[in-house]
């Protein structure tokens, strides 16, 4: 079998591999995709149905994220259905938790901040939920605030596929679903958590964060996940 | 077990039924249960101890019989007579009464449209073996086709004939049975699984609890069949916890099937082996949907996952995966049993057999029914259900639960098959149908509906997550009538939206109930609309 194939993206032709997704392919070619649940070395979950294209013209919409790419596959990364439906999803994000950018410590660092400003969310039709969310501020180093959390699981997926720990995961179902460290109780008293930290920065929001930090401090550094990934493949192939 | 031994066993039950003349058939199924046929089973057996009756009556506990809206039913066989509404003090009347006339006040009729227009495949046993005794199953033919399948045919054989009935699926979709069975059967992996859907969630709906309860053995038989065709040799039936009495029928049938050799090692003496296990739903309706169903088996939170890889390919922990819902396994044995021709032979040309259906809501007849495919709503609404009470109108009968839609009075000729309720925006569904008269209002249906897929959102995508949310939020301002023209724009864009960008099917059809009161009913919604003031 062949181990390489041809597709079309946007009318261009690309090459890639039997394996690859569709998204690693548009990556691969500087091709703007949002995305805000999948991050290079996790997983993919299809959660947050930002990446979803159009597959040779079928109204049937798939998410890049977890498709493999096929022979002579045509995909559309983006006309004004999925422009609609990808400012409607990001709609939801903001009106679902509590999120005000003007007083949040991921201001100017924020992936759903960024997404908002390049596809142009700048005011919503849909209702405010105005939900009551806590903040668990237990731990000496981390704090996690649920107004700002966008449920993306990076932090559950990195937690048990990275490091191991598996400290984080998601309870409650629905609008109610939240993550949750250990069996609910404080993170401070969490005795899996290793404090490295992962957690915070693969945080594509301020949900996550380290304390006392100033803004400026805020940048998030994940640049170890694609490292890690394939060290975790060496490993398994040399066993 | 071998041929001799089965048959043996199957006649001596028939044999111990012919000593008493005899059988008064108490309905246990939830729905009786209910009303209380409990105490009118223990009231028959001590009347027919103290009237020494106990060598020539016997009492029998049975499956559904249908009507579950007119419980008690209890059934004097042979003289065919129906009872509903039995109470225990009722019991003595009927025995005074049995080999004469019945008794006038309790008598339900058969010769009517109810139990005339009905046709039992999927519950031909039902109402007549008792689901707690493997024998009496066995004397009704039970197991029969697995022993023709394990002796007689190889498993391409097999799938061949339930591709050639037509058979499909019966848990909403209608996917060709067949054609699944073969691409599981195809996969060249050594371990693989067959998986029973019993997750049966949907509101007003109770087909496959029903089948459950009366008729055990079949679902099971069903199993071991697909295990055999597609090279399984481990099966889960998963049901959710609330359907009790199904859990500790299904137990029983699963111990004493295994007690006779039908399930476990070497069945009927062949190379195949076949064991199921049971697992309990936490209450999740989403845990329907057959990714979910299958993270939920493996112990894990029930979220769906994208598909593909379908369970075909890649299911319980990886492995090839064939998951059916209940009717469909129950439709499996008398396939073989009857041959493909048979079932191909009811129905129409693209959705074969039968169907069961929860018949409920404002019609005179509340119950279970089982009809060929193609027949007609108004049939079903006008004639089995006997009508719409207290001289109301009909309105619009809800097929397929929350995913499904509803349709409205000019539309009830239409034949009921899979292409025509999709045609109408409904789906054939599970099987629940709920009718609703002139003083429903459907606004409030699609709100009931939307509410409940909101509460039953896993919250793992977020067009589920937030968008039902959203869509019940204006929907509640539709029902206080103070929505605006901008609302309804924004609640058809959300079904839109919802729709199509949805990771499973929950979310993916969750607007459904909208679209569909939006499609014929949209004056109603307008009604709800404020009116403009002008404010100075």
């Amino acid at each position: 079998m062949s181990s390489v194939k041809t597709l079309k993206i946007n009318g261009k032709d690309v090459s890639a591999r039997t394996d690859d997704t569709i998204l690693q392919v548009i990556r691969e070619h500087d091709i703007f995709l949002p995305t805000l649940c999948h991050i290079e070395g996790l997983s993919a979950v299809g959660a947050c149905r930002l990446c979803l294209v159009e597959i040779n013209g079928s109204s049937k919409l798939r998410s890049a994220c977890v498709t493999q790419v096929e022979e002579g596959m045509e995909v559309v990364t983006d006309n004004e259905r999925l422009q609609k439906y990808r400012r409607m999803i990001l709609e939801m994000l903001f009106v679902e938790g509590n999120h005000v950018c003007a007083v949040c410590v991921a201001n100017g660092y924020c992936e759903l901040q960024w997404l908002a400003e390049r596809l142009g969310v700048d005011h919503t039709r849909l209702i405010y939920l105005h939900p009551d969310k806590h903040v668990d501020a237990s731990h000496y180093r981390y704090a996690i605030d649920h107004n700002r959390c966008i449920l993306c699981a990076r932090c559950v997926r990195v937690c048990g596929e990275i490091e191991g720990a598996h400290t984080w995961d998601v309870a409650g179902r629905g609008i109610n679903a939240h993550v949750v460290t250990d069996l609910n109780t404080s993170w401070d008293s969490s005795p899996t958590c290793t404090e490295c930290g992962k957690c915070v920065q693969v945080c594509p929001t301020g949900a996550l964060f380290k304390k006392s930090r100033a803004i400026g401090e805020m940048a998030k550094d994940n640049h170890f996940l694609p490292y890690l990934k394939t060290m975790r493949e060496v490993n398994k192939n040399d066993r | 077990m071998d041929r001799e031994e089965f048959e043996e066993i199957a006649q001596r039950s028939r044999d111990e039924a012919a000593a008493f003349a005899v059988h008064v058939n108490i309905c246990t199924s939830s729905g009786c249960v209910a009303s209380g046929c409990e105490h009118v089973k223990k009231q028959a057996e001590a009347e027919v101890q103290s009237r020494g009756l106990q060598h020539t009556c016997r009492i029998n506990g049975v499956g559904c019989q249908g009507l579950c809206g007119s419980g008690p039913i209890v059934s004097v066989q042979p003289d065919n007579v129906l009872y509903h509404k039995v109470k225990p003090d009722d019991v003595a009347d009927i025995l005074d009464h049995v080999g004469q006339a019945s008794v006038p006040h309790l008598e339900l009729r058969q010769d009517s449209p109810f139990f005339e227009r009905q046709q039992r495949v999927v519950l031909a046993n039902a109402g007549k073996i008792d689901p707690e005794e493997i024998e009496t199953a066995m004397a009704a033919g039970a197991y029969g086709a697995l022993l023709k399948v394990t002796t007689e045919m190889m498993p391409p054989e097999v799938c061949k004939v339930i591709t050639d009935s037509g058979l499909r699926g019966r848990g909403g979709a209608g996917y060709p049975t067949g054609l699944k069975w073969g691409t599981v059967a195809k996969a060249t992996n050594s371990t693989k699984f067959v998986v029973c859907n019993g997750d049966e969630g949907d509101p007003g709906a109770f087909m496959d609890r029903s089948i459950m309860e009366s008729d055990p053995h079949r679902v099971l038989e069903g199993m071991a069949i697909a295990g055999y065709a597609v090279g399984a040799s481990e099966g889960f039936v998963y049901v959710r916890a609330e359907y009790a009495l199904a859990i500790k029928r299904l137990k029983r049938a699963i111990h004493q099937a295994e007690k006779r050799g039908l399930l476990g090692k070497n069945i009927f003496g062949s190379t195949f082996s076949f064991s199921i296990e049971l697992r309990l739903g936490a209450g999740a309706f989403v845990c329907g949907e057959e990714t979910a169903l299958m993270a939920s088996i493996e112990g894990r939170r029930g979220n769906p996952r994208p598909r593909p890889p379908f369970p075909s390919e890649s299911g319980l922990w990886g492995h090839p995966t064939l998951i059916n819902n209940v009717e469909t396994f129950a439709n499996v044995a008398p396939i073989i049993t009857n041959g493909s021709a048979w079932f191909a032979n009811i129905g129409t040309e693209t959705s074969k057999g039968t169907k069961v259906f929860a018949l409920s809501g404002k019609v005179n007849r509340v119950g279970l029914i089982e009809v060929p495919m193609g027949i007609s709503l108004r049939e079903i609404v006008m004639e089995i259900g006997g009508g719409i009470p207290n001289g109301n109108q009909f309105k619009a009968v809800q097929t397929g639960g929350p995913s499904g839609g509803c349709i409205p009075a000019d539309y009830l000729d239409t034949p009921v098959d899979y292409e025509s309720l999709r045609k109408l925006g409904s789906i054939m569904g599970s099987g629940g149908m709920v009718v609703m008269d002139d003083t429903s209002s459907m606004v409030s249906v699609a709100h009931y509906f939307m509410a409940f897929n909101m509460d039953e959102s896993c919250g793992k995508c977020i067009p589920c997550r937030v968008g039902t949310i959203q869509m019940v939020e204006l929907l509640k301002r539709f029902t206080a009538q103070r929505a605006t023209h901008d609302d309804l724009v924004l609640l058809e864009e959300l079904c839109d939206m919802v729709s199509q960008t949805s990771l499973c099917g929950l979310g993916q059809s969750a607007p459904n109930p909208v679209i569909s009161t939006l499609r014929y009913f949209r004056d109603e919604y307008l009604r709800c609309i404020a009116p403009v003031t002008e404010s100075a």
